[in-house]
């Protein structure tokens, strides 16, 4: 039996290859030079500069976080490129003039855009290296006034909403990664959903790390105004490198009065070979302001890649009666680590939030919830329940769990539950005692122990989370 | 119902085991034929149920000699799931619990996964619905039980149940009922042996391992055996479990010592 694990669990990336488009990009290194090329080639004005310049100070100051329980070798930040772009070609007017390379990087990821695009109602955002290259349905959001497009399009076209709302979740020196990024993002997403408006369709965004060595700084900015509504995707998928790619994302949501955001991660980075070389560092900070009353803020997040993850989407219960969610599966395997969890901080009162982690360790692998709930003493009633679940497949894996709370309210409910199980070798006998083989037996186990989180996901990426966990973790028990 | 011209379902020559090392079974020797129910009677540790699950293929445990056919078939060549695919199935002492995966999805992927490979038509989870409950009527089941996880927080009567319904669905070719009685009360071991009289058939075989008698007031087998020291030492009809359980298993080697005969 072990031997069928072994292999089911050794498969390699599916996704590994390079796309091979001309990149434009910067020398190596970090210093103020580069951020002014940085914020020039983009076109900025001159506040965004200062925006950047301010970060990059402020980071410079910054110690690197050692606290996560993950151990990686000293990232040199000098030898990193900040910027790198597609030559720039005239405007592309249809899918048809983009160019044919990217669109065969898409089918062999299995996302073929205009038709995924048609057939799911979804509009993609695609974000190519560091510049957006095609939006899709932006025309039929804009009808309804939702602007959806690439956070450099949005500072050129509303700087004000940009000017209004950057920075306000997550400040430029709000940590050392958040930090990096506000100095150096090249790209990301925008939305902006207005008062009232329910956006008719999810909206997804396919990220793709493209060109060797090229560090990604992410940022995205979602505003949901006065009683709007958005269901926000985000998917990832990366080629295969020998060397440590860095990945540092900021995504800022912003909750109005009976706003509803809720942002679905799917992330399959490459996780390094099975010695853990190479593979992706996820140190993303992701933060949602439930700023008005009755306003909701939900993270859905299924990690599976990446060679290490550091990640706590978190939601800053502000507004009255605001609610706070997080549904996690993190799932790790050879030598990945994650240290992933979330922060529900509650300030308003009667604010709501709930959490339920499920952490999934297989081979060689370490996963941490790191999570923490507090309970201001403006936050009058305020409730939280939280659920942490660790499966351990194998006897070399380690599953942690750091629960902070902190109440200063005491009418406040916090209730906390945890466990911890194995997938072992009777169970597999007893499923291949009738008749079901061992991948299929993981793969249903899993799904059963992720439940709770699947269904919070939209019905498409449910059903893709669904097959990429059976990928990953197929044969890993043995 | 023993009939010497029907099949031969499972021939077992001088089989050994070990686990972790030790050898638990030395020289297993049985015949089963279609439409045979046999016990298989014995102390603990005599290697009964180890004997049921080197059949069904645990890989804790290591054949180390001899053969096993399985309708002609040699064992040792199929993995567990095909051994179940094959007709070859196994009620657990302790079924395992799995939790978050629900009854009703694992009882019908097991029963289509069977069925493919039969050959059979498979069913999709409406019909497979009035499939289940239509068996699980036979044990006496109450229907809630079909949207908890596998035999997660059962009570001991209601994993053996499970088990059973597992071989009412499957309709295995040979069922090896591994100490099936143990942990069940009367009313329950009534609604298990009946389940599975009604199961039994010329076309099929059963293999009951067990240590007491009772259960065999309910099931009447063709056949009992005796095992000890991972040896059939004694093979007999429905009466010798009686008599065991009147005189205990001492009795059989006193009775050797008087008749002269060799364990």
């Amino acid at each position: 039996m072990s031997a069928v694990l072994q292999h089911l669990v050794n498969q390699p990336y599916k996704h590994g290859f390079v796309t091979d488009i001309e990149a434009d990009i910067a020398p190596k290194g970090l210093n103020e030079d580069i951020i002014r090329l940085i914020s020039s080639k983009k076109n900025e004005p001159e506040w965004l500069l200062a925006f950047r310049l301010e970060a990059y100070r402020k980071w410079l100051d910054m110690v690197e976080p050692a606290w996560q329980n993950v151990k990686y070798p000293k990232i040199d930040f000098q030898d990193i490129s900040y910027y790198s772009a597609p030559k720039p070609k005239k405007k592309l007017a249809s899918m048809d003039e983009v160019d044919p390379e990217l669109l065969r990087t898409f089918e062999k990821l299995g996302v073929p855009m205009h038709e995924r695009a048609a057939l799911a109602g979804v509009a993609v955002d695609v974000i190519f290296d560091s510049v957006s290259v095609a939006t899709t349905y932006k025309e039929k959001l804009a009808e309804v006034g939702i602007i959806f497009c690439s956070i450099s399009e949005a500072v050129q076209k509303y700087p004000e909403l940009i000017r209004q709302y950057l920075g306000t979740v997550v400040p430029p020196g709000d940590n050392y990664y958040a930090a990096l990024n506000s100095a150096v993002f090249t790209d990301g997403s925008f939305c902006f959903i207005p008062k009232g408006v329910k956006c008719p369709m999810d909206l997804s965004t396919y990220f793709r790390i493209n060109t060797e060595e090229s560090g990604q700084f992410e940022r995205t900015l979602i505003i949901a105004e006065e009683g709007a509504s958005v269901s926000y995707l985000e998917g990832c998928t990366a080629p295969r490198f020998d060397t440590n790619q860095l990945h540092a994302a900021v995504v800022e949501l912003v909750a109005l009065d009976d706003a509803d955001i809720k942002y679905s991660t799917v992330q399959n980075w490459y996780a390094g070979d099975e010695n853990g070389v190479g593979g992706i560092y996820n140190f993303v900070t992701k933060r949602g302001l439930a700023k008005g009353r009755n306003s909701r803020i939900s993270w859905t997040q299924v990690e599976t890649g990446s060679a290490i993850t550091w990640k706590y989407p978190s939601c800053i219960l502000r507004g009255e009666n605001s609610v706070g969610e997080f549904y996690s599966v993190a799932v790790t395997n050879h030598h990945q680590q994650a240290d992933t969890g979330t922060k529900m901080i509650h300030i308003g009162a009667n604010t709501r939030s709930t959490i339920v982690s499920k952490g999934i360790s297989a081979g060689q692998s370490n996963s941490s919830y790191r999570g923490l709930v507090r309970i201001a003493p403006t936050a009058r009633n305020a409730r939280n329940y939280s659920q942490c679940d660790s499966m351990l497949i194998g006897s070399q894996c380690g599953a942690h769990t750091f629960p902070y709370i902190q109440v200063q309210n005491d009418s406040a409910q916090v209730e906390h539950e945890a466990s911890t199980s194995k997938i072992g070798e009777d169970q597999l006998f007893y499923f291949a005692q009738r008749g079901i083989g061992a991948e299929e037996a993981v793969s249903m186990i899993i799904n059963g122990f992720c439940k709770e989180v699947f269904q919070q996901l939209p019905l498409e990426f449910a059903v893709e989370a669904t097959k990429l966990l059976s990928f990953k973790l197929e044969g890993s028990v043995g | 119902m023993i009939n010497a011209n029907s099949k031969v379902l499972l021939e077992v020559r001088d089989l050994h085991a070990t686990v972790g090392g030790a050898e638990i079974l030395k020289g297993v020797n049985l015949t089963v034929r279609s439409g045979e129910i046999h016990a298989i009677m014995g102390l603990n540790g005599s290697g009964k149920s180890t004997f049921a699950k080197v059949l069904a293929g645990h890989p804790s445990y290591e054949v180390t000699q001899g053969t096993v056919l399985f309708d002609g078939q040699d064992l040792s060549v199929l993995a567990p799931e095909e051994r179940a695919q094959a007709g070859l199935f196994l009620a657990f002492q302790y079924p395992v619990e799995i939790p978050g995966v629900a009854n009703d999805q694992f009882l019908r992927l097991a029963y289509n996964t069977v069925q493919g490979h039969r050959g059979k038509e498979e069913l999709d989870p409406l019909e497979f619905d009035d499939f289940v409950r239509e068996k699980m009527k036979l044990l006496k089941m109450n229907p809630d039980f079909l949207d908890r996880s596998v035999n997660e927080g059962f009570s001991g009567g209601e994993k053996k149940r499970n088990e059973i319904l597992q071989m009412a669905l499957l309709e295995p070719r040979l069922a090896l009922l591994d100490e099936t009685d143990s942990g069940l009360d009367i009313d329950a071991l009534r609604i298990v042996a009946n389940g599975v009289n009604q199961l039994s058939s010329k076309d099929n075989a059963m293999i009951l391992v067990t240590h007491y008698q009772r259960l065999l007031d309910y099931i009447v087998p063709d056949y009992v055996h005796v095992m000890e020291a991972g040896r059939i030492i004694r093979t007999s009809g429905k009466e010798l479990a009686l008599a065991l359980e009147t005189h205990g298993y001492d009795w059989i080697h006193a009775n050797d010592q008087a008749t002269g005969a060799q364990p």
